[in-house]
């Protein structure tokens, strides 16, 4: 590592933000790129497992919530691709490798929405998920990302409340309502457990050395089941892992260790929604192409 | 043509004007939709600042050959002279205590 590299670890290290006219290694950028398209990636595709119910939903009050969230979505993923085109690599580069799969979005979206107790569990506890990560990404040492983090936590709190209702209705409704949030929870619990990542030790993770991110997969796992176990059982939801508990003295969640191969096989596009999810954003991207022709030509 | 719009935004009246990020539009009148949408559709701005890019003019560094350190607070080191003067006066209120 060069004298100027090591300059700029140390600096990182200590807390110092970059911005983006700031001289960074190239190694950091490109680390930079990766993560934070994904992140955009994600935010555009999770949007299509929750579209599915917009025409679906049970009252009109609950299709305008759903309307929002999925706006707030896309916003996030236009204010994120736009972070990622100043690091250099331009949006449409990124749509083209997100509809060839040749780069990534986070597991969760790959998986179907079944039932309308899938969307919330969905915008509670996968948007709670969400939300660690992204509280921690508040810290990212790239200042740019940091800013638009603030705005984009400040909105999921939203989603996660507006979930949290959702899943209420249905809880202290029928049994048969009951049984839609129980068997969502069933379907849900092993990519919730997939969604902070393998649990890589800190000291391992290039992402923490660059101080991208500030906290580690495990840690981010045990704060979600942490804030999250006791609220789901307190509603008599039975969470379907006989070996979850929480060891008194360490203070540590164990668990029954989820499968990683198959959060690889996921992400890399074998996921259960995968190949429909990028098929249908291939065929809208296609449908309204027009749109940016005659905006661009009616401003030339 | 497609252009980067910087986006300052105000919280709240009386508050400074942040920078908040940045969109792309082809014109300002897209630059102005896009940027109503995005961070002010839920009356979360007081207001908003749109600047083009080219026009932010940046002054990153601030050398300080001449060590003007007079100008700053941390110029000026008061404590050791603060106690000395303390220490004088109070001396001095024993001395004229003792003699009166």
């Amino acid at each position: 590592m060069d004298a100027r590299t090591q300059e700029f670890v140390e600096y990182v290290q200590s807390g110092g933000q970059v911005e983006a006219t700031d001289w960074m290694p190239d190694e950091y950028r490109a680390r930079l790129i990766k993560f934070i398209e994904m992140h955009a990636n994600s935010e555009l595709m999770g949007v299509l497992p929750e579209r599915d119910w917009i025409l679906r939903a049970p009252t009109l009050q609950r299709k305008l919530a759903l309307t929002a969230k999925i706006q707030d979505e896309v916003g996030h993923a236009q204010l994120i691709y736009r972070v990622v085109e100043d690091l250099g690599k331009p949006r449409q580069a990124c749509l083209d490798d997100l509809v060839s799969g040749r780069s990534k979005f986070h597991n969760v979206f790959h998986y179907p929405t079944r039932t309308w107790g899938d969307v919330g569990v969905i915008a509670w506890l996968v948007d709670a998920a969400a939300i660690i990560s992204q509280k921690a990404l508040l810290r990212c040492s790239y200042a740019p990302y940091a800013r638009i983090m603030k705005k984009i936590c400040w909105e999921e709190s939203f989603h996660i409340l507006h979930g949290r209702d959702v899943v209420l209705a249905l809880v202290t409704g029928t049994q048969e309502q009951f049984e839609l949030v129980q068997e969502a929870l069933n379907r849900w619990w092993e990519p919730l457990m997939h969604f902070h990542g393998t649990p890589i030790p800190a000291d391992e993770d290039p992402m923490l050395f660059w101080r991208i991110k500030s906290q580690a997969n495990e840690d981010a796992r045990q704060q979600f089941l942490d804030g999250y176990v006791p609220q789901i059982r307190e509603l008599g939801l039975e969470i379907p892992d006989p070996a979850l508990r929480k060891d008194e003295e360490t203070g540590r969640w164990l668990y029954t260790e989820p499968d990683w191969e198959r959060l690889r096989a996921v992400i890399t596009g074998h996921g259960p929604a995968s190949a429909e999810r990028l098929a249908f954003r291939r065929l809208s991207r296609e449908d309204v192409a027009w749109v940016e022709r005659v905006i661009l030509a009616e401003a030339a | 043509m497609r252009r980067v719009f910087e986006v300052f935004r105000q919280e709240r009246k009386g508050q400074p004007l942040q920078h908040a990020g940045s969109i792309v539009a082809p014109d300002e009148r897209f630059a102005e939709l896009y940027a109503r949408e995005q961070y002010g559709r839920r009356q979360e701005s007081a207001a908003l600042w749109l600047v083009p890019r080219e026009a932010v003019l940046e002054i990153g560094d601030f050398p300080d050959e001449f060590d003007l350190k007079y100008r700053r607070v941390d110029g000026y080191s008061i404590r050791e002279r603060l106690r000395e003067a303390r220490e004088r006066a109070s001396s001095a209120r024993s001395a004229s205590a003792g003699a009166g």
